[in-house]
C-alpha cells in the first residue's frame, strides 16, 4: 500500500508539471502576451512599444527559464536602470528593493501577482476557493442522498415502473447541461415577468449573506446535473447485486424484501457509486465555471473565467495547480478508498 | 394584424416543419418493413426509449437538411420593430409572417435561429466524435495489444490531458489569438498555411483515419497485392483529397472548405474527447485480448495487427456504438459550452449555446429568446442518450 501511494504521488506530481507547463506554454504564446501588455499598458501601443514593454518585464526570457522563475529554482530576473530604479520579478509594491528576495514561486508559496485584481494571486484563490468550496459543499448535501436514493430504487426491482420513470429521470438530467437547466430554471423560479418568483435569479449577495432565496437555483442547478449519472451508476451496481446469490438465499430464509434490501444489498450497492462521486469533483468544476457565471456568484470558477478571458497569467496557473490537484487528489482518494471498501480489490 | 395565440403558434411550426415529418415517415415506414434484415438497428424497434430517442435524434438531422426550406427568416437577419417581441408577433408589413419564438435583442427571429442552430450542431459533432473514434481507437488498440512501454507512456499522455479541466483548455485553445502563433511555412498564390497551433493538430490529428484504414487494409489484404493495391491507392486519393481540404483548407477542386474558426473548435473537440475514447478501447482490448479466437488466431499465424483490428476490434463494436451515441451527445454539450462562453464561432452564429448565451442577459425580463435553443438542446442531447440506451439493451439481448 505505501508503495503505492508513493508511486501515484510521484505521477501526480509529473503530471501537475507536465499540465502547469503546458499552461505556462499556451499562457505565454506571444499573441497572448501582446494581448496582455496592450491591456496593461494601453490599446494603441506600436509593435515596437510591446516588444519593449515585454521587454522591460522581463516577458522575453527564455521560456523554460522562466517557468523555472515561476517554479522558484530559477532566482527570478532583476534590474538595476541607469536612474537607480531596481525592478524585478519579485519586488511586490510597497517592498524596498533590498528586501527583494533572490527566488520567488511556487515552492516559496509566491504564486505571483494578478494583473486584474492588483492583489497577490494567492489571496484572491484563496479567497474564492472558499467561496467555492461552500457551493461545493451544499451541492453536495443535495447531490448525493438524491442520487443514491433515486438509483437504490430504481435498481431494487429492475425492470418494475418505479425503475422505469426514475431511469428516464436520470437520463433526462444527464442531457440537461447546467447552462440549459440554469435557464429553465431561472425562467420558471426567478423570472419577474412568467415564473413564480420563489428565488433570485443571481447569488451575488450569497457571497456574503447566504439566504434560501439567493442560494438555491444554484445549488439545484449544479446538482440536477451530476445527480442523473451518480443515480444511474447506483442503479447498475444495485441491480446487479439483486440478482447474487446471498440475496436469494436471504429472501429464501424468510427476510422481508425490505430488510434484505437494507442489510445486505445495500452495502455492497455502495461501493461503485463511491468511486463515482469522488470522481464527479473534477466534473463538477466546468459545472461550477458555468453555474458561477451564470449566476454572478464570484468564486473559483468566475475568476477563472476572469483570468482566461485576460490573460492574467499568473493567477490562470495558479487556478490551474487547484484544478489539477483537486483532479489528481480526487483519483488517488477514490482508487484507495476502492481498495478499503472492497476486500476483493488489492493493490500493490 | 392579430399576433398568433398559442394554438396558432403550434399550428404554423407543425405546418412549416413538413419536410421533416415527411422524411420521419419515410424513414420509419421503410425501416419498419425492413427491421428483420437491419441487425442491430431493426432491433432498436423492439424498444420504446431507444426509438423515441431515435425519433429525436432523427427529428433534429431532417432539420437540420432542411433547414433553409423551415426557417422563415434569415438567422441573422434584423427587422426593425421585433425587438424582444413576445412568440407570436406578426412581422409588420409581410402578410402573414409572424416570429413564432418571438424576437431577440438584435430583433433577429428566435424560431430560424434555433432551425439553423441544428446545423452546427450536426456539422461539427458526428463528424468531431468520429474524428475523436478514429484517433482513440488507433492509439488504444496497440496500447491494449502490446501493454508495456508503450502503453504507460500513451496512458500517462491520456491522462495529462483528462486532468485538464475542459473549460480552461477551451480557453487557452479556443482563442483568436492562438490562430496568430507559429510562422507562415506555405504560401502559393492566394493559399497560405502557418503553423499555428490549431493548424499543427489538426494537420496530426486528421492523419489518424488515413493510417486506420491503411493499417486495416494492409492487415487483412497483404496476401492478394492486387486487391490491396487498389484499396490503398483509393484510400490514398481519397485520404489526401479530404485531408487537404480538411486540415490544409487546400482541396484542389475547392469542394471540402473548412473555416478556421470552426477547424478551431474541431480540433480542440477532438482533442478532449480521444483520450477517453483511448481509455475505453484500451480496457476492451485488455479485456478481449485472453478470448480463445485470439488465441486460435495467433496459433494460425495471424500478425498483431490482424488480431487488433480484424478479431478485436469487431467484437468490442458494442459497447464502442453506444459510446459513440453518447460521446455525440456530450460533444453536442461541449460545443454548447463554448457558445455560452462566447469562445470560438462568430457571435452572430445561431449556434444554440450563443443563442443561451445571448438570451441569458436579459433572461427576467425576456425570457423568450433563451428557452427555445435551450430546450432544442436539451431535447438532442436526450434522445441521443435514450438511443444508446435503447442500443445498449438490444446489443446486451443476444
Amino acid at each position: 500500500m505505501g508503495a503505492f501511494i508513493l508511486k501515484r504521488l510521484w505521477v501526480m506530481v509529473l503530471t501537475a508539471l507536465c499540465l502547469t507547463f503546458v499552461v505556462f506554454f499556451l499562457a505565454n504564446l506571444y499573441p497572448n502576451l501582446e494581448k496582455l501588455a496592450k491591456t496593461q499598458g494601453n490599446m494603441r501601443m506600436t509593435d515596437e512599444q510591446v516588444a519593449s514593454w515585454l521587454d522591460r518585464n522581463g516577458y522575453t526570457s527564455n521560456l523554460v527559464i522562466r517557468y523555472g522563475e515561476w517554479l522558484g529554482i530559477v532566482p527570478g530576473w532583476k534590474r538595476v536602470d541607469e536612474d537607480g530604479t531596481v525592478s524585478g520579478r519579485c519586488l511586490r509594491p510597497g517592498m524596498e528593493p533590498e528586501d527583494m528576495p533572490n527566488y520567488c514561486g511556487v515552492l516559496q508559496w509566491e504564486y505571483g501577482y494578478s494583473t486584474v485584481f492588483k492583489t497577490d494571486v494567492g489571496d484572491v484563490v484563496g479567497k474564492r476557493l472558499l467561496l467555492t468550496g461552500k457551493l461545493m459543499f451544499w451541492v453536495m448535501i443535495v447531490m448525493v442522498p438524491m442520487a443514491l436514493v433515486i438509483g437504490v430504487l430504481a435498481g431494487m426491482r429492475e425492470g418494475s415502473k418505479t425503475d422505469r420513470s426514475l431511469s428516464t429521470f436520470s437520463i433526462a438530467t444527464t442531457a440537461t447541461p447546467e447552462y440549459v437547466s440554469g435557464v429553465i430554471l431561472i425562467v420558471i423560479f426567478a423570472s419577474s415577468v412568467v415564473g413564480l418568483k420563489w428565488f433570485k435569479g443571481s447569488a451575488t449577495s450569497a457571497m456574503d449573506d447566504m439566504t434560501f432565496a439567493n442560494f438555491t437555483l444554484p445549488v439545484l442547478t449544479m446538482a440536477l446535473y451530476g445527480m442523473g449519472y451518480i443515480a444511474r451508476m447506483t442503479r447498475a451496481s444495485m441491480a446487479e447485486v439483486m440478482t447474487a446469490q446471498y440475496i436469494r438465499t436471504a429472501r429464501l430464509k424468510g427476510m422481508t424484501f425490505g430488510a434484505v434490501v437494507l442489510k445486505h444489498a445495500l452495502r455492497n450497492a455502495l461501493i461503485a457509486p463511491f468511486t463515482v462521486i469522488m470522481l464527479q469533483f473534477p466534473w463538477l468544476l466546468t459545472g461550477v465555471v458555468i453555474v458561477e457565471t451564470l449566476f454572478n456568484y464570484k468564486g473559483f470558477g468566475w475568476t477563472l473565467v476572469q483570468a482566461a478571458s485576460n490573460n492574467d497569467i499568473e493567477l490562470l496557473l495558479s487556478c490551474s495547480i487547484v484544478a489539477v490537484i483537486v483532479v489528481l487528489v480526487t483519483q488517488l482518494l477514490s482508487d484507495i478508498g476502492y481498495a478499503f471498501l472492497n476486500p476483493r480489490i488489492r493493490v500493490g | 394584424m392579430e399576433p398568433l395565440g398559442i394554438f396558432g403558434i403550434t399550428g404554423q411550426i407543425i405546418v412549416l416543419f413538413w419536410p421533416v415529418w415527411l422524411g420521419m415517415i419515410v424513414v420509419f415506414g421503410l425501416s419498419y418493413m425492413f427491421r428483420a434484415n437491419l441487425g442491430l438497428y431493426g432491433k432498436l424497434y423492439g424498444s420504446t426509449p431507444g426509438i423515441i430517442g431515435f425519433g429525436i435524434v432523427l427529428f433534429w438531422f431532417l432539420t437540420a437538411v432542411f433547414a433553409d426550406a423551415i426557417a422563415p427568416f434569415d438567422e441573422i437577419s434584423q427587422i426593425s420593430g421585433m425587438k424582444n417581441k413576445v412568440p407570436g408577433t406578426p412581422v409588420p408589413e409581410m402578410e402573414g409572417m409572424y416570429y413564432l419564438f418571438g424576437g431577440d435583442n438584435l430583433a433577429r427571429d428566435v424560431f430560424s435561429r434555433v432551425v439553423k442552430g441544428s446545423q452546427v450542431v450536426f456539422v461539427i459533432a458526428p463528424l468531431a466524435t468520429l474524428f475523436a473514434f478514429m484517433v482513440g481507437i488507433t492509439l488504444g488498440l496497440p496500447a491494449g495489444f502490446f501493454t508495456g512501454r508503450l502503453d504507460t507512456f500513451l496512458s500517462f499522455v491520456a491522462n495529462l490531458v483528462l486532468a485538464f479541466p475542459v473549460i480552461l483548455l477551451f480557453y487557452l485553445l479556443v482563442t483568436p489569438e492562438i490562430r496568430n502563433t507559429g510562422y507562415e511555412l506555405l504560401r502559393f498564390g492566394d493559399f497560405s498555411w502557418r503553423s499555428s497551433i490549431p493548424n499543427v493538430l489538426a494537420a496530426i490529428l486528421f492523419l489518424f483515419p488515413i493510417i486506420f484504414l491503411l493499417v486495416l487494409f494492409q492487415s487483412k489484404f497483404y496476401t492478394q497485392p492486387s486487391k490491396r493495391n487498389t484499396l490503398i491507392i483509393v484510400t490514398l486519393i481519397v485520404g489526401a483529397w479530404f485531408y487537404l481540404g480538411v486540415a490544409f483548407n487546400a482541396d484542389p477542386i475547392g469542394l471540402i472548405r473548412m473555416d478556421p474558426n470552426i477547424l478551431n473548435i474541431f480540433v480542440a473537440v477532438v482533442f478532449v474527447n480521444s483520450p477517453t475514447v483511448f481509455r475505453i478501447v484500451r480496457g476492451l482490448v485488455m479485456d478481449i485480448k485472453t478470448r480463445d479466437y485470439v488465441a486460435a488466431a495467433q496459433t494460425r499465424g495471424e500478425g498483431p495487427w490482424y488480431i487488433m483490428l480484424w478479431e478485436i476490434l469487431p467484437n468490442a463494436r458494442g459497447p464502442l456504438i453506444v459510446d459513440f451515441c453518447l460521446r455525440i451527445g456530450y460533444t453536442t454539450i461541449l460545443l454548447g459550452t463554448l457558445g455560452f462562453f462566447g469562445l470560438g464561432l462568430s457571435p452572430e452564429s445561431a449556434d444554440w449555446g450563443s443563442t443561451i448565451n445571448e438570451g441569458r442577459k436579459l433572461l427576467s425580463i425576456y425570457p423568450h429568446p433563451a428557452i427555445p435553443p435551450a430546450l432544442a438542446l436539451m431535447s438532442l442531447v436526450l434522445g441521443l442518450n435514450l438511443l444508446a440506451d435503447g442500443l445498449r439493451e438490444e446489443s446486451l439481448k443476444d
